[in-house]
């Protein structure tokens, strides 16, 4: 029998802007505790939320370009529970009147397409940050005491929920890549996993494939990467099919993973039944997205980075796989479409951003496709060494492709004849293997003599004069 | 000599104005009268003793927050709080040049009737000290009436200024809901808490409404008065279109020597050229006591959350974890009718019953403002006692929480429809005094004013307690 | 869940007695420690006072829209402007126990 693995998931970003979500106290990360505080993030008596304009604007404009419908009216709740980072013994966050619902993010695949549905997208506080200190390690249990520093308490927190739609592990990593991407490339998170500005909870069961039944879901907690997520999800896959195999029966768990040692095995808790207690926060007045607001916002939405995918393909004829390495960040993806407007092949564009370029970490965006596009051009006719030399440098200010194409490469058979004849002398059983048949030793016999001349020779007339001199 | 008894703020201000009287020396007058007479009344948790502002003083219900003052809303969980911040009323009346007299006894958490729930002892009533002052802002309306300050703020939920202007014999005003901030205001009930004036006169009312109301940006529930604020002066009622409520005028458990009281007043408001006719609010009265008892505490269980001994205020130490912590100290900080109201709140929120309990109440609220609506399009103004009895015995009602509920009965159903309600003296019952309660239409304070005005004049109650008439000044 | 049905639940609700264990059940998502004594006399007032309030219950509200607020307003919000923070001073005045500038508490 084969199984199909059904996962959603619930992701927490922190939104960049200025100030609090509902206190008007700076967002810093990495201060002293307690330093960007105040009466109403530390819960005073008698303090009011104000929420964030730029805040609710965002959490629109995330909604719109994950194609969620806008609410005509959307509403804070209290969602009451205690814990020491939670100043105000409730969390103002959205219940049944979020701002966003009803949204999809196609996620292309090698194969198939994942169309994954956004249940919702709400807004809401993030808690302060507790430190537990004392007990063995620092780890919760037998901790000593509890630190609380309140400066993130309050940070804009959008909680997107998806549809149980994904299918693999692969899948699950590949829409969190691009709805990171996505809130990045909106310029509205750093969505940053070490710095606790994307979050995630995974949500997996499998079933039957072919069936459609929903079977009891196991949650997981606390995973720090998306490589670690798409293990951690498979691992539980094959630990669900186990069960079923042997004629079991999967229970309802969460599973926290420990973050610092990815190895370990995730620590179990039963679900404890909680009671919320939510009511509408009655300290705040309903939010009603006016219309040119949200028609504007829709406006300043970029192409979607898996639209963007889809259409590299189509476009200019990629693979799936190079068109999702190149839709790796906007910028990498702008250069590679500036470059081939500029004339550059579409495959050789795409072969030398993902690989040669990729590697001397140039920033994209610093780069004008322009020149590189000329230095792309050369590529044949120019030494290895000093198409890499001006690949790392096209990021540069005043970058200029001329100095590094033409002039000053040897090219003349007279001159390069010595040289030829040098190498050959030097590597007789090279020689002997190569006529005996090793043809691929021709690419040695290249680099020999390119070294001889510090790699200025023309690569094309040495081949040419390599390939007479053996096959004489 | 300085009258405090008989002074009213208007008059103080004119005097400071007229530079015959310095601001030290009247704020020093109310603190001789607060020495002389507070042994007994306890109307203040603590005074300031030097002015900090040239204006009148004022006096403040102890759950606003004032930056560097102890507020403890009459609870020990807070006890030793001292707010890093000024609520905005304060704020106000600093600007106002207003100096602090003191902070104002309270019931806990404004949850109560007689400020007998304090957590640092009751306050009892300048007419008879056998008796309680009303509340939950008992400790302001006994300052007021005791001439220990010339007015004071105190803030109503389901009647806690309407309610002991009443029962003191002063005036109180309980603003439509979001005319004031509630910013810095320990919160009780969010969506019925409103801060309010006291005052010997409706004119004091206005003048310190006028002070403290308009749009907050600290409090997104607030709204800038659509009209400002105008002090009456008209002493006729003519062209006035008065409503009598026969339900908030003959429920059960009205005594008849306030009903007597009330009565007149009506009849004067006539007399002043009013056209008075009964009318109905049946659901109001009947189901707003069962609906405000659902809300505020449901709001309250949410509010009181934050008391939990890790930032400020009482902690009680135990050798368990945080949540034993957490249970102890609420334990020990609350006193029972926090602790009631929390529980029920927290019952009618809980899973499964929001739906019947919350929900339900939320919708009997829309009726209630409906019913009231439709009444506003034929009347001006409402009539009705403030409370059904005059000022009561401390003990009587305090193992009996429901009869204690019963307080409020008249206050809470305009209280739920979130319009404003003037109480004004308008006799005595008993020797006690009866309060008349005027409900104008949202906004309608200068209707209020106007109607409380001319019939105070008409009145024309004598507002110091009669067992303290003889030794008034200081 | 239909009409019927629904009402039926309702009344269930407004009708029936607080149990003990509901009391200690409240008392606990309220983090109020209760002793037996207190359980009792708090369980009998609150039976009165929800029997009371239950009269929220003899009117049929199908179709009536709550009231969060007395007032209409909406979107009432600040700009992304940073107004201050309080000192470290400030934030721990009141702090009844604090370690370097954090706030602390007992285990969790």
């Amino acid at each position: 029998m084969s199984w199909q693995p059904v996962i959603g998931l619930e992701i927490h970003i922190h939104l960049k802007t200025r100030t609090k979500m509902f206190c008007r106290c700076e967002l810093a990360y990495g201060l002293d505790a307690n330093t960007r505080t105040c009466p109403i993030c530390l819960g005073h008596p008698g303090t009011l939320p104000v929420p964030n304009a730029r805040a609710i604007e965002w959490t629109i404009k995330l909604g719109l370009a994950l194609g969620c419908e806008i609410a005509d009216r959307a509403i804070f709740h209290r969602k009451n529970y205690f814990y020491p980072d939670l100043p105000k013994g409730y969390q103002i966050s959205q219940y049944d009147e979020p701002l966003c619902r009803h949204g999809r993010l196609l996620v292309p695949g090698p194969e198939v397409d994942a169309e994954v549905g956004i249940v919702r997208a709400h807004l809401e506080e993030d808690a302060a940050k507790n430190v537990h200190v004392g007990g063995a390690a620092g780890r919760i249990h037998g901790a000593g005491r509890t630190l609380v520093d309140f400066n993130r308490g309050g940070t804009p927190l959008v909680e997107i929920v998806t549809r149980p739609d994904l299918h693999s592990a692969d899948e699950a990593r590949r829409f969190l890549q691009l709805l990171r991407q996505t809130v990045v490339e909106l310029g509205i998170s750093d969505a940053e996993m070490e710095k606790g500005s994307l979050r995630f909870d995974v949500n997996v069961s499998v079933r039957p494939a072919g069936s459609d039944e929903l079977r009891t879901r196991t949650e997981l907690k606390n995973m720090n990467s998306f490589a670690f997520a798409a293990r951690g999800i498979q691992r539980e896959v094959d630990r669900q099919i186990g069960i079923y195999e042997a004629g079991g029966e999967v229970e309802q768990e969460t599973l926290h993973f420990d973050p610092d040692h990815e190895l370990a095995p995730p620590l179990r808790s039963k679900e404890e039944a909680q009671d919320y207690r939510y009511f509408p926060e009655p300290d705040l007045v309903p939010l009603a997205p006016p219309r040119q607001l949200v028609e504007r916002l829709r406006k300043e939405i970029p192409e979607p980075p898996g639209a963007r995918i889809r259409r590299f393909e189509s476009q200019y004829g990629l693979r799936f796989y190079d068109a999702e390495v190149l839709n790796g960040s906007v910028a990498l993806a702008e250069l590679y479409e500036r470059v081939v407007s500029a004339g550059v092949d579409a495959k050789a564009a795409s072969n030398v951003l993902m690989n040669e370029f990729a590697r001397t970490g140039v920033e994209p965006g610093a780069v004008d496709a322009v020149e590189l596009a000329k230095v792309i051009e050369a590529r044949a006719r120019i030494p290895r060494d000093r198409f890499n030399e001006a690949l790392a440098g096209s990021g540069d200010p005043g970058f200029d492709a001329e100095r590094y194409l033409g002039d000053g490469l040897v090219v003349e058979t007279s001159e390069l004849e010595p040289l030829v004849e040098r190498v050959l002398a030097a590597n007789e059983k090279e020689v002997a293997a190569y006529r005996a048949g090793k043809r691929g030793l021709l690419g040695f016999f290249v680099g020999q003599v390119m070294r001889e001349t510090g790699g200025n020779a023309d690569a094309r007339v040495v081949n040419e004069l390599l390939r007479t001199k053996l096959d004489a | 000599m300085i009258d405090t008894l008989r002074l009213t703020a208007e008059e103080a201000a004119a005097l400071l104005e007229r530079r015959e009287l310095s601001a030290a020396e009247l704020h020093a007058a109310y603190l001789d009268a607060i020495r002389a007479r507070d042994g007994e009344l306890h109307a203040y948790l603590r005074t300031v003793d030097e002015p900090d502002a040239d204006g009148v003083p004022v006096a403040l219900k102890d759950l606003i927050c004032t930056r560097g003052v102890e507020t403890t809303a009459g609870s020990r969980i807070l006890a030793g709080y001292v707010p890093p911040y000024d609520a905005t009323v304060a704020t106000r009346c600093r600007a106002a040049r207003l100096s602090f007299l003191g902070k104002t006894n309270m019931d806990e958490f404004a949850m109560g009737s007689s400020t007998e729930n304090s957590g640092f002892g009751p306050t009892r009533n300048p007419w008879d000290p056998d008796r309680v002052p009303g509340g939950s802002s008992g400790g302001s309306a006994a300052a007021v009436a005791a001439g220990l300050a010339p007015w004071a703020l105190g803030s109503d939920t389901g009647g806690s200024i309407k309610q002991p202007a009443a029962l003191c014999g002063v005036v109180g005003l309980r603003p439509t809901y979001g005319t004031v901030s509630r910013y810095g205001i320990v919160a009780f009930a969010s969506s019925l808490d409103q801060i309010g004036p006291i005052a010997k006169t409706v004119r004091d009312c206005a003048l310190l409404y006028r002070i403290i109301a308009g749009r907050d940006p600290c409090d997104t529930t607030t709204v800038d008065l659509p009209e400002s604020v105008e002090l009456p002066e008209t002493e006729h009622l003519r062209g006035l279109r008065v409503g009598v409520p026969r339900e908030l005028n003959e429920a059960e458990g009205i005594e008849p020597g306030v009903t007597e009281a009330v009565n007149r007043a009506v009849e004067l408001a006539r007399e002043l050229g009013a056209d008075v006719s009964e009318c109905e609010l049946p659901r109001s009265v009947e189901y707003g006591l069962s609906c405000y008892y659902l809300i505020a505490p449901a709001e309250a269980s949410s509010n009181l959350a934050r008391y939990d001994g890790v930032r400020y205020g009482l902690r009680s130490e135990t050798n368990g974890d945080t949540r034993a912590m957490y249970e102890r100290t609420r334990h020990d900080g609350f006193g029972d009718e926090p602790k009631r109201r929390i529980m029920l709140g927290a019952y009618a929120l809980s899973a499964g019953y929001y739906e019947a309990f919350y929900g339900q109440a939320q919708k009997v609220r829309t009726l209630i403002r409906r019913e009231h609506d439709a009444l506003f399009e034929r009347f001006d103004v409402l009539l009705s006692p403030t409370s059904p009895t005059v000022a009561f015995r401390l003990g009587e009602r305090t193992e009996n929480p429901l009869a204690m509920y019963l307080s409020d009965v008249l206050t809470i159903p305009s209280n739920l429809a979130g319009l404003p309600g003037l109480s004004i003296p308008c006799g005595l019952s008993e020797g006690l005094p009866v309060g008349l309660q005027l409900i104008g239409r949202q906004f309608a304070e200068n209707a209020l004013f106007r109607v409380g005005h001319a019939l105070e004049r008409a009145l024309a109650f004598g507002y110091v307690p009669s067992r303290l008439r003889d030794g008034g000044a200081v | 869940m239909g009409p019927v049905a629904f009402s039926e639940t309702f009344e269930r609700i407004w009708t029936m007695a607080i149990s003990r264990e509901e009391v200690r059940h409240v008392a606990r998502l309220a983090r109020l420690e209760l002793s037996e004594d207190e359980l009792a006399r708090f369980g009998g007032q609150l039976d009165a006072i929800l029997e009371a309030v239950g009269k929220v219950g003899e009117l049929d509200l199908s179709g009536v829209e709550p009231t969060a607020h007395p007032l209409d307003l909406v979107n009432v919000w600040s700009d992304d402007e940073p107004r201050g923070s309080l000192s470290v001073a400030e934030v721990l005045a009141n702090a009844p126990d604090s370690e370097d500038t954090f706030f602390r508490v007992p285990p969790a």
